[in-house]
């Protein structure tokens, strides 16, 4: 509480270096900006606007949109079972995301940031999932669930026990399961990363102020650590999210959303109407739908956790 | 003054930045005229032409048959250039429909017909080859009619068959044999009861990859080809019919008959069409309903890449006791090249000699395809496919598969909806509903 004062004189400071532009600054800025500024308005603001154009029509892609239909599309879509499935599957997927991996990557980020032998060899093992594309992680994880005992390497253990193989992802009650899995295989290591380059800095005179004051492990992982992990905490917890409400690769390749749309996300549902059912307007519908999620969530996210970081944290 | 230099080199930097980039198509639009100037001043055939071709035959012998036709003829024809692009089946759809929407085909591609097609030639994406095939009367006249004419559109030719075939159950003879099964069902209802048998023997009956969804449409579009005949199922298309008909429905009740008794592989929900072929490839499923394509594909992804060898044996779809359908008419489709709509003549004289006799032959020797040119049938010396080719000539009435014939959404409607069937959450009801509702939606 005592550091509050000097905040002021940041700011101040910021706002006195960066204060009068002159109208030659002004050119200098927007001419470099502007090879970035094209590209963004051509391949990220012109799609979104197309996207809304079609989305008021009934297109099958081929030809120009002739088919007004107005609002029915986005009406069709929150009546579609379908579409609320993916959205209940897309909301499990969070909790767990939120609730199971994260959680198990900062475990991991706590202990190969300890000085254990050998942790940068265990640091790297972590962390190599991540760097395998999404199509090899996929792959690989259905050639680890086929149903086949002579072929899938967890149903031949499953069958080695004594048990039936398992249907991984063609029981409609494990697939979401099976999948998620997959999923923290692969991005754990990220947020470990993450976690560890947080870590680094968390001065470690506190955390030995603290064992001198008497503070056991828990403690000191709970009343230090934690919250000055704070802000990357948030960050992880930001990109988790919204990487889970665009989750597709893993699971179109793994089960096209199947079996019955039980692994369905919102980003499938939107490939399946625009690239497998060719209505497209249709597709761009939840493609809006998904991109006011993404939108709304950010906007609530950042004004929830705007608190500055000291405050929260200490 | 320095910081003044400074601004006016960054201007001048973006500036020149920019007019490079924009002077970059000028510099790559040169070379063809200088290219072109030569060429006319020598003969005109010798003008370089690509001809770009995707097809999806990615295993052998047909990928090296194909490799080897256009070798042959780039060899002939030294100005042609042809570029292949093999892809996977399910990759192949996606990435044919990115380049249909910016709207460049490649110049030959694969095609199955039906709705798909149709609305291809509707957008104006194919290029109509019904003068060049006229030109030719005796290519034309090579062609299997009813082949010729699934690549057509209200008359027009955009595109050519390659192979033609049928679905049909590919049966285990050792393993009916091991279960006491004297001769292959004739009739649904004793095709249950070897199902049956089969389960008490402790073999898995029949494989299916109905992670694919597709695999599984081919029962109920058969069932619904026996139970509810031409006539309803043209009436259902012509709008004058409904898919809703208690035919229909039927079909789905036929179909749940089948999936109460449990006769599918593990995991069968989850499993993809390799793993079906995998499955009884390896002769660990008793039957498995598949087109013409089963016995090289079952070879390609069995352990020892020979499939189960002389133990193969094929039965039509069994007969539904008082179904409108004869039990000869069969489901099927095969495979063709469709003429994109920026293809140079080039492509079409090289698709005439991929569909020349002796070509044909070589795909028919290979096992690659049925034949759809007279005369290529010499090439068939496997038993099965002479059977296949024998039953689907002797069918009164021939369907294209349903989700190909349908127009996409209804097509992808049916395969999501079957498999709804499959997994036990749809009703028969809700089936031909879904059905119904998108061909109504589609054919306004």
């Amino acid at each position: 509480m005592q550091q509050l004062p000097a905040i002021p004189d940041i700011l101040k400071l910021k706002r006195v270096s960066g204060a009068p532009h002159r109208l030659q600054d002004t050119v200098l800025i927007a001419l470099f900006l502007l090879p970035a500024l094209i590209l963004f308005l051509l391949f990220v603001i012109y799609p979104i606007f197309r996207s809304i154009y079609f989305s008021l029509f009934d297109w099958n892609g081929l030809g120009p949109a002739v088919d007004f239909v107005g609002l029915q599309n986005f009406k069709d879509i929150l009546t579609d079972q379908v579409f609320l499935k993916a959205f209940k599957n897309i909301f499990l997927i969070i909790v767990f995301s939120v609730g199971v991996q994260l959680p198990l990557a900062l475990a991991l980020a706590v202990m190969v940031g300890r000085d254990l032998p050998g942790r940068g060899l265990f640091r790297t093992i972590f962390f190599m999932p991540y760097v395998l594309s999404e199509i090899n992680v996929a792959i690989m994880w259905m050639l680890l669930y086929n149903p086949d005992p002579d072929r899938g390497l967890l149903n031949a253990i499953v069958v080695a026990l004594g048990s039936e193989p398992i249907g991984w992802l063609s029981n409609t009650n494990l697939v979401l399961f099976s999948i998620f899995i997959a999923l923290t295989w692969k991005y754990f290591g990220f947020h470990m990363l993450l976690y560890l380059a947080g870590l680094q800095n968390i001065p470690q005179e506190l955390e030995e102020a603290a064992r001198i004051d008497g503070a056991n492990s828990f403690q000191n992982f709970f009343y230090i650590t934690l919250p000055l992990l704070g802000s990357t905490i948030r960050t992880s917890v930001y990109l988790s999210v919204l990487g889970s409400i665009q989750q597709f690769i893993l699971v179109w390749i793994m089960t096209k959303g199947g079996p019955v749309n039980a692994s369905e996300t919102l980003a499938t549902y939107m490939y399946r109407f625009g690239f497998v059912r060719f209505q497209l307007g249709y597709g761009s519908a939840v493609a809006i739908y998904m991109f006011l999620l993404c939108l709304i969530f950010s906007l609530l996210y950042q004004r929830l956790t705007r608190q500055p970081d000291y405050l929260t944290g200490l | 003054m320095s910081r003044k230099t400074y601004l006016i080199l960054s201007v001048l930097l973006i500036v020149s930045f920019a007019l490079t980039a924009c002077g970059a198509p000028a510099a790559t639009q040169a070379p063809p005229a200088a290219t072109e100037a030569p060429a006319s001043t020598e003969a005109p055939a010798a003008e370089p032409v690509t001809v770009t071709w995707w097809h999806i035959t990615t295993k052998d012998p047909g990928l090296s048959d194909w490799q080897k036709m256009a070798d042959d003829y780039m060899a002939a024809h030294p100005n042609v250039k042809i570029e292949i692009t093999v892809l996977e089946n399910e990759a192949f759809k996606t990435k044919l429909t990115t380049v249909m929407q910016s709207g460049d085909p490649p110049d030959i591609f694969q095609s199955w017909g039906g709705g798909t097609f149709n609305q291809q030639v509707q957008a104006g994406l194919l290029k109509d080859i019904t003068a060049d095939l006229e030109a030719d009367p005796t290519w034309r006249d090579s062609f299997a009619p009813g082949a010729l004419g699934v690549y057509s559109f209200e008359g027009k030719n955009y595109g050519v068959p390659w192979d033609m075939g049928m679905v049909g159950f590919w049966y285990n003879k050792a393993l009916f044999e091991q279960a006491g099964i004297a001769a292959p069902p004739a009739t649904w209802t004793e095709f249950l009861g070897d199902v049956q048998k089969l389960k008490d023997a402790g073999i898995t009956p029949i494989s299916i990859g109905e992670g694919d969804k597709w695999p599984g449409m081919h029962f109920w579009n058969y069932l619904a080809t026996r139970i509810c005949g031409q006539a309803k199922f043209e009436a259902a298309m012509a709008r004058t019919g409904s898919f809703t008909d208690p035919c229909f429905v039927e079909a789905g009740t036929k179909l749940q008959e089948l999936v109460a008794l449990e006769p599918f592989q593990n995991g069968f929900l989850g499993a993809v069409h390799d793993d079906m072929q995998a499955a009884f490839g390896n002769g660990k499923a008793a039957m498995e309903l598949s087109g013409q394509w089963a016995p090289s594909t079952q070879a390609a992804n069995s352990a020892d890449q020979k499939g189960i060898g002389d133990n193969l044996g094929l039965f039509g779809f069994p007969a539904v006791e008082g179904g409108a359908g004869e039990g000869t008419d069969v489901v099927g489709g095969g495979n063709g090249f469709a003429i994109g709509k920026n293809a140079e003549p080039e492509a079409v004289d090289f698709v005439k000699y991929l569909t020349s006799v002796q070509n044909q032959t070589t795909i028919a020797a290979n096992g690659s395809g049925i034949p759809v040119v007279k005369g290529a049938e010499a090439g068939l010396t496997d038993p099965n496919m002479l059977q296949v080719q024998q039953t689907f000539a002797a069918a009164k009435y021939f369907q294209l598969y349903y989700d190909q014939f349908l127009p996409p959404a209804t097509g992808s409607v049916l395969n999501d909806s079957v498999q709804g069937l499959f997994a036990g959450t749809l009703t028969p009801e809700q089936v031909a509903q879904a059905v119904e509702d998108s061909v109504a939606q589609e054919m306004k």
